[in-house]
C-alpha cells in the first residue's frame, strides 16, 4: 500500500469498504505524520491515543455492519479546530485567557462528526479566537504554512484564521478539518495553502459548542483536499440543531451527488467590483483562466455589478468588533480559564483581560466597545446593519439574473511572517473577496486553481445563493477538474530544515 | 388628599415611578432547561447556557413568552407581536455572560394601564410604560468568606418580567397600592407567584422631589427593595434627603442607592458608581420573536376575571359593599375561597364569615389563606347548619375553632359533639316550666309591663341548654307561657 | 473620528481590560486609524435603509417548558480557576465585592 497520507477521504472510504485498509492503520499514519509536523505548529493538541482507539473502535462497526450501513466519514481521521469545545479535551481558541479549559461538553459539529465515525487526530491552531488572517495573533504561537516559496526558507503565514485546520489538510497529516469563516477564515487559508475550503449558508451547521466571535457571522465548514471530499465532510456536518437559534431547518440535500461535472448553461456572474487596483496581474490572470475553464464547460458568463462590495470590510470590522466585545466578555476570570488576582473584583477583571486577551483580540474589542457606546452606535453599528442590508441586496438582485458568482479568493498567495502584522487594515484587506458572502450569509467556497510565479497555490472562489451549496459544489468541481491542480508542498518540515 | 408636603421653601412634590421585577412562573429558565425552583443546592439548577460556557446558545421557553403575553393583557397593555431581544453589556460577578439578554427598544409589551385603589377609598390610574421579558443574574454571597464572595448561578437565567410603570405616582401609599395591585393581577393570572420574600417579585424605586408645576427633578433609583414595607420606608427617607438637599440649596445626584432595611435609610450603591453606558444592540444568537395576533388572542379567551372585573360583580350581582368587596379580592386565594363559600349562598352572610371569624382564625394562626386548615366549601357547610336551623350561629362560631383545628366538616363535629339545636317543643317546654316556676317575681315583673325580662328568660333556658336550644323557639314558647 | 487617550481609557475600563497608561497613546492612533478607515461608510446613502441584524429568515423557535438540564454542579464549577479552596466545593469565587 502507498503511503496512506496521500489519499483523499473519498478514496479512503472506498478502500476502508473494500477492506484495504484500516481506519486503525490510516490513522496511525496521520497521527505519525503529525507528530513528525510540528515545526508546523499547525496542531494545539494531538490526541493520538484517542485517535487509536476511535480507529479501533471504527473498525469494529465496520465489521459488525459485515457491509452494511456505516457512517459517512467511518474510519476517516480528521483535525478539529480548537475553536470547537471537545468533551473532556483541551479547547483554547488560541488564547491565553482559556487556559487549562476542558469543556464538560461536545460542540454539535463534532459530535456529528464521531457519530458518522470520524476519528479525532487531535486540535488545530488558529487565530485567537479566530481572529485573524494569518494565524500570527495565536497565543499558541504562528503556524507555519507547509508550502515555501521555492529556493526560499523564509516561513509563509498559512492564512488565517484557520490556519492550523488549512495546513494539517494541506501538509498531509489529516484528511479533513474543520474550520470556521466569519470573514474569510476557511476559504482564505484553503487559498493559501492549495486546499478547499467551504463556507456553507448561515445556518447551515450549528454554532452550539463552537467558541463565539461574532453570531451573526461565523459559520462553520470543512477544509479538504478535494471539492468530493469537502461535499463528503460538509454532508456530516451539517443539519438542523434545535440548540441553536439560528441553525437552520433546511433540509440537507446529498452534496456529493450535486458534483456532476455538467455546467452547461448555468450562468456565472463576474462582478466588477472584485476588480482591485494594484491587485497582482497573476490573480487577475487566474480569475481570466477561470472564466475560460466555465465557457469551455458550457457556462455562461455574465458581467454583474454588487455596487457596495467596496464598503463591506468597513461594515465587517464594525458588525464582528461589536459582537465580539459582547461574545468575548464571558472571559472574565471567574469560571474557567486564565484569572489574574486583584485586590478587588474589577482589578481582577482588568488584570485577567489585560493578560488574558493578545493585541488583535484587545484592539477589536476595544473597537466592538467603542462602536456600541453611548453617542456612537447610531453612527457606527447601526450604520453598519444597513450597509449590510446593502450588500445583502446586491447579491439578491445578482441572483436574480445569475446562477453563482466567480471571484478570486484571496488578493495574493501568501505572505511572509510577519510581513503584514504592523498594519491592521492592510491584514484586513486580505478578507476583502470573502467578506461580503459572511455579511449577506451566502455560501463561499475556494477551490486550488493555480500557482503563482512564485510557485505559491491561488484559489478562485465560487458564491452562491442561500442554501444552494450545490451549484456551488458543482461548479467548485468543474473548476477543480479544469484545473487540475496536484502540485504539493515539499514536506521540508520533515528533514528539519 | 393632598400629598405635598411642606418645606421651607414652600411645597413639594414626590415623583415615584416603579421598575417591578416579576419572577414568570415557569418550569425552565428563559433560555435553557434548568429548573427555577427557589431554595436549591448551589449551582445545581444551571445548565452550561446559565453558565456563559464558551460555545452556548440560547433558546427561548414558549412559557415565558405566554406569560408575558398573558401579563400583558391583564394590565390592560398594548401586545407587540414583534419584540427583539437586546444584549445589555455589563461585568459583574453574578453575570455570567458579561450581558444580560434583556429587551431595549422593541418590548414584547407597551403601554398599559393599572387603576389602584387607596385606602380612603379612591382609585388612580398608574400608567404602565412596558413590559418586557429579561434574563435574571445570579446571586452573590458576601457573608460566608472574609476575602471573598461567593457566586450561586442558580438564579442566572431565570426569566422575569420587568413592569415599568409611568412616573405617576405621588405618595408612598400609591407606590404600595400599586404594587400590591401589580402583584394582584400577576398572581390572579398566574404569571409569577409574587413572592417578595423568595426574590420572585421585587421593585427597582425612583424617587424624586419637585414643586408642583415644576418639571421633574432628578431622581435616585432604590435597587432590589423586596417589600412593600421597605419600600415605603425608603421613599419616606429618600424624599426627606431630596427636599433637605435641596432646601439647603444643593443639587440631587443621579444614582442608584441600596435601601438598608436595619438603619431605613438608603445609600449610595458602591458598585454601580460609575456611569452606565450597557451598549445594548439586538442578541445576534436569537431572531426577533414574533407571534400572530391569533395567538395573543387564544390567551386572551383563558384569563381569568380579573379584580376590578370582580369588584364590579360583587358589587352589583352579589350586593356586597365597596369596601368588603376591596377586602375579599385583593388576593386572588381570598376571593377564590370567597366564591366557594358563597357559591349557592347568601354573599353577605358568607362574607361576613370569611372577613369575621374566619380572618381572626387565620391571623392567630398567621396563615395565608392558601394554607388553611378548612376550604371554602367546608365553611359554606357551616353556613348551611345555620340556615337550615341546624345550629345556631353562636354555637357555629365554637364549630368553626373545632373545624379549624381538626380540619374536619362542619356536620361531623356537630354530630360528634351533639351540638345541633334543640327544637323539639316538649323537651324545651320541661325547660321553661322549670325556669318560670323557679323565677316568679322575673314572671310578675313581665306580667306588669316588663317585657324585656323576656331576654333574661331566653338567655335561662339557653345556658340550661348549652346553647343547644334553637332561640327562636324559645322566644316563642316562652312569650306564649308568659302570657296572663 | 479620532480617538483621544481618556477615550482608549474609558472604553479600555468599559471592556474590563487593564491598558497602561505608556499604551494609550499608540492604542489611541491605531483605533484611530481603523474608525477614520471605516468612516468611508459615510459615503453610502442609508437614510431609507433599515438595519439587518441577522440574514436568518426563519422564525425564532420556541423550546418547551420542560426541566431538560441542570443537576450537573460538577460539570458547572469543574473549571472554576479558584476551585474548592474553602468555598464548599459548589461556589464559584470573586474578591469581596461591596454593594
Amino acid at each position: 500500500m502507498a503511503d496512506l497520507t496521500e489519499i483523499g477521504i473519498a478514496e479512503a472510504r472506498d478502500l476502508l469498504a473494500k477492506g484495504e485498509i484500516s481506519s486503525v492503520d490510516l490513522t496511525a499514519a496521520h497521527s505519525a505524520a503529525t507528530a513528525a509536523a510540528q515545526p508546523l505548529n499547525a496542531m494545539v493538541t494531538e490526541t493520538p491515543e484517542l485517535a487509536k482507539e476511535m480507529a479501533a473502535a471504527s473498525d469494529a462497526r465496520r465489521s459488525q455492519a459485515d457491509g452494511g450501513e456505516v457512517g459517512a466519514l467511518e474510519g476517516i481521521p480528521l483535525a478539529i479546530k480548537d475553536l470547537f469545545c471537545t468533551n473532556g479535551i483541551l479547547t483554547t481558541a488560541g488564547s491565553h485567557i482559556l487556559d487549562g479549559f476542558k469543556p464538560a461538553y461536545e460542540s454539535t459539529i463534532t459530535d456529528k462528526l464521531w457519530n458518522a465515525g470520524a476519528v479525532m487526530l487531535g486540535k488545530t491552531n488558529l487565530d485567537e479566537f479566530a481572529m485573524g488572517s494569518s494565524n500570527e495573533t495565536s497565543y499558541h504561537g504562528p503556524v507555519n504554512n507547509p508550502w515555501r516559496v521555492k529556493g526560499d526558507d523564509r516561513n509563509l503565514v498559512p492564512g488565517g484564521s484557520s490556519g492550523g485546520s488549512a495546513a494539517a489538510v494541506a501538509g498531509r497529516f489529516a484528511m479533513g478539518a474543520t474550520a470556521t469563516d466569519t470573514g474569510g477564515s476557511i476559504r482564505q487559508p484553503a487559498a493559501f495553502t492549495g486546499t478547499v475550503g467551504c463556507k456553507p449558508t448561515y445556518g447551515r451547521c450549528s454554532r452550539w459548542g463552537v467558541v463565539a466571535f461574532a453570531s451573526s457571522l461565523d459559520q462553520a465548514g470543512p477544509i479538504t483536499r478535494s471539492v468530493r471530499d469537502n461535499a463528503i465532510m460538509l454532508g456530516a456536518m451539517a443539519g438542523y440543531d434545535p440548540k441553536d437559534s439560528t441553525s437552520s431547518q433546511h433540509d440537507v440535500p446529498d452534496f456529493e451527488a450535486a458534483l456532476t461535472g455538467d455546467v452547461r448553461g448555468l450562468k456565472i456572474g463576474v462582478p466588477k467590483e472584485y476588480v482591485l487596483d494594484g491587485m497582482p496581474g497573476e490573480i487577475e490572470a487566474l480569475w481570466q483562466q477561470g472564466i475560460g475553464w466555465l465557457k469551455d464547460a458550457g457556462a455562461e458568463i455574465v458581467d454583474i455589478s454588487l455596487p457596495h462590495t467596496k464598503y463591506a470590510l468597513p461594515a465587517y470590522y464594525i458588525i464582528a468588533p461589536a459582537e465580539a466585545s459582547s461574545n468575548l466578555a464571558r472571559y472574565d476570570g471567574v469560571r474557567f480559564g486564565l484569572r489574574v488576582e486583584g485586590k478587588d473584583l474589577t482589578e481582577m477583571y482588568e488584570n485577567t483581560r489585560a493578560a488574558g486577551f493578545g493585541a488583535e483580540v484587545r484592539r477589536r474589542v476595544l473597537i466592538g466597545t467603542y462602536v456600541l457606546s453611548a453617542g456612537y452606535y447610531d453612527a457606527y453599528y447601526l450604520k453598519a446593519q444597513k450597509v449590510r442590508r446593502l450588500i445583502t441586496q446586491d447579491f439578491r438582485d445578482a441572483y436574480e439574473t445569475v446562477d453563482a458568482i466567480l471571484t478570486p479568493s484571496a488578493p495574493s498567495a501568501a505572505f511572509a511572517i510577519g510581513e503584514k502584522s504592523d498594519d491592521p487594515i492592510s491584514m484586513y484587506l486580505n478578507d476583502v473577496f470573502t467578506v461580503p458572502a459572511n455579511l449577506a450569509g451566502h455560501p463561499g467556497i475556494s477551490v486550488p486553481a493555480g500557482l503563482s510565479k512564485e510557485g505559491l497555490p491561488l484559489g478562485l472562489q465560487v458564491l452562491a445563493p442561500a442554501f444552494d451549496e450545490e451549484t456551488m459544489y458543482r461548479i467548485a468541481g468543474v473548476l477543480e477538474a479544469a484545473a487540475g491542480f496536484t502540485a504539493e508542498p515539499e514536506k521540508w518540515w520533515r528533514s528539519g530544515s | 388628599m393632598s400629598n405635598l408636603i411642606e418645606g421651607a421653601t414652600g411645597q413639594w412634590e414626590v415623583v415615584i415611578g416603579l421598575e417591578v421585577h416579576a419572577q414568570v412562573t415557569s418550569q425552565a429558565k428563559l433560555f435553557s432547561g434548568a429548573a427555577t425552583a427557589f431554595g436549591a443546592e448551589a449551582n445545581s439548577q444551571v445548565s452550561l447556557v446559565d453558565a456563559g460556557m464558551p460555545g452556548m446558545l440560547p433558546v427561548i421557553n414558549e412559557v415565558a413568552i405566554e406569560q408575558a403575553v398573558r401579563s400583558g393583557l391583564g394590565l390592560n397593555a398594548k401586545i407587540n407581536t414583534y419584540s427583539v431581544f437586546d444584549r445589555k453589556n455589563y461585568f459583574y460577578a453574578d453575570l455570567p455572560q458579561g450581558y444580560q439578554i434583556s429587551q431595549y427598544l422593541q418590548p414584547i409589551v407597551g403601554e398599559g394601564v393599572v387603576t389602584v385603589n387607596l385606602e380612603d377609598g379612591s382609585s388612580r390610574d398608574i400608567g404602565v410604560e412596558r413590559l418586557h421579558l429579561e434574563q435574571d443574574a445570579g446571586k452573590s454571597i458576601h457573608d460566608r468568606h472574609p476575602t471573598k464572595t461567593y457566586i450561586d448561578l442558580n438564579r442566572s437565567g431565570v426569566a422575569l418580567m420587568e413592569i415599568v410603570s409611568k412616573p405617576d405616582m405621588r405618595s408612598a401609599e400609591e407606590a404600595g397600592a400599586y404594587v400590591r395591585k401589580v402583584r394582584a393581577i400577576l398572581r390572579y393570572l398566574g404569571t409569577c407567584d409574587g413572592n417578595m420574600e423568595e426574590g420572585s417579585m421585587r421593585a427597582d424605586v425612583n424617587v424624586s422631589v419637585r414643586h408642583p408645576g415644576d418639571d421633574l427633578g432628578t431622581r435616585a433609583e432604590i435597587k432590589n427593595v423586596n417589600s412593600i414595607r421597605f419600600m415605603q420606608q425608603a421613599i419616606h427617607y429618600e424624599t426627606t434627603r431630596q427636599i433637605d438637599i435641596l432646601e439647603d440649596g444643593g443639587t440631587i445626584a443621579q444614582e442608584t442607592r441600596l435601601f438598608d432595611a436595619q438603619t431605613g435609610t438608603t445609600r449610595p450603591m458602591r458598585s454601580k458608581e460609575e456611569a452606565h453606558d450597557y451598549r445594548y444592540f439586538p442578541d445576534p444568537d436569537l431572531l426577533p420573536l414574533e407571534f400572530s395576533d391569533e395567538f395573543v388572542e387564544a390567551i386572551r379567551a383563558t384569563l381569568p376575571e380579573l379584580p376590578d372585573d370582580k369588584k364590579q360583580r360583587y358589587m352589583a350581582d352579589l350586593g356586597l359593599s365597596e369596601h368588603d368587596a376591596q377586602v375579599l379580592l385583593a388576593e386572588r386565594d381570598i376571593a377564590l375561597f370567597f366564591e366557594a363559600v358563597a357559591t349557592g349562598r347568601d354573599a353577605k352572610v358568607a362574607a361576613n364569615w370569611v372577613q369575621g371569624d374566619f380572618f381572626a382564625l387565620l391571623g392567630r394562626a398567621e396563615l395565608d389563606v392558601a394554607d388553611s386548615p378548612i376550604s371554602g366549601d367546608q365553611l359554606g357547610g357551616l353556613i348551611d347548619l345555620i340556615t337550615d336551623g341546624t345550629i345556631s350561629g353562636k354555637i357555629a362560631k365554637d364549630v368553626l375553632e373545632m373545624m379549624f383545628e381538626s380540619g374536619q366538616d362542619a356536620g361531623v363535629i356537630v354530630e360528634e359533639k351533639g351540638l345541633k339545636q334543640v327544637s323539639d317543643t316538649g323537651a324545651l317546654e320541661g325547660e321553661i316550666d322549670k325556669v318560670i316556676a323557679a323565677n316568679g317575681d322575673k314572671v310578675a315583673e313581665f306580667q306588669g309591663g316588663k317585657v324585656k325580662v323576656l331576654g333574661w328568660f331566653v338567655g335561662q333556658i339557653m345556658q340550661a341548654t348549652k346553647g343547644k336550644a334553637n332561640p327562636q323557639m324559645v322566644n316563642q314558647l316562652v312569650r306564649e307561657k308568659l302570657k296572663p | 473620528m479620532s480617538v483621544d487617550k481618556a477615550t482608549v481609557a474609558r472604553i479600555a475600563h468599559l471592556a474590563r481590560i487593564g491598558v497602561g497608561e505608556d499604551e494609550l497613546e499608540p492604542l489611541a492612533s491605531e483605533l484611530s486609524g481603523i474608525l477614520n478607515w471605516i468612516e468611508q461608510l459615510n459615503e453610502v446613502d442609508t437614510d431609507a435603509v433599515p438595519p439587518m441584524a441577522s440574514v436568518h429568515d426563519e422564525a425564532l423557535r420556541w423550546r418547551a417548558d420542560v426541566i431538560n438540564d441542570g443537576g450537573k454542579q460538577a460539570d458547572v464549577v469543574a473549571n472554576a480557576p479558584d476551585g474548592d479552596q474553602n468555598n464548599d466545593g459548589a461556589f464559584f469565587t470573586v474578591p469581596k465585592v461591596i454593594e
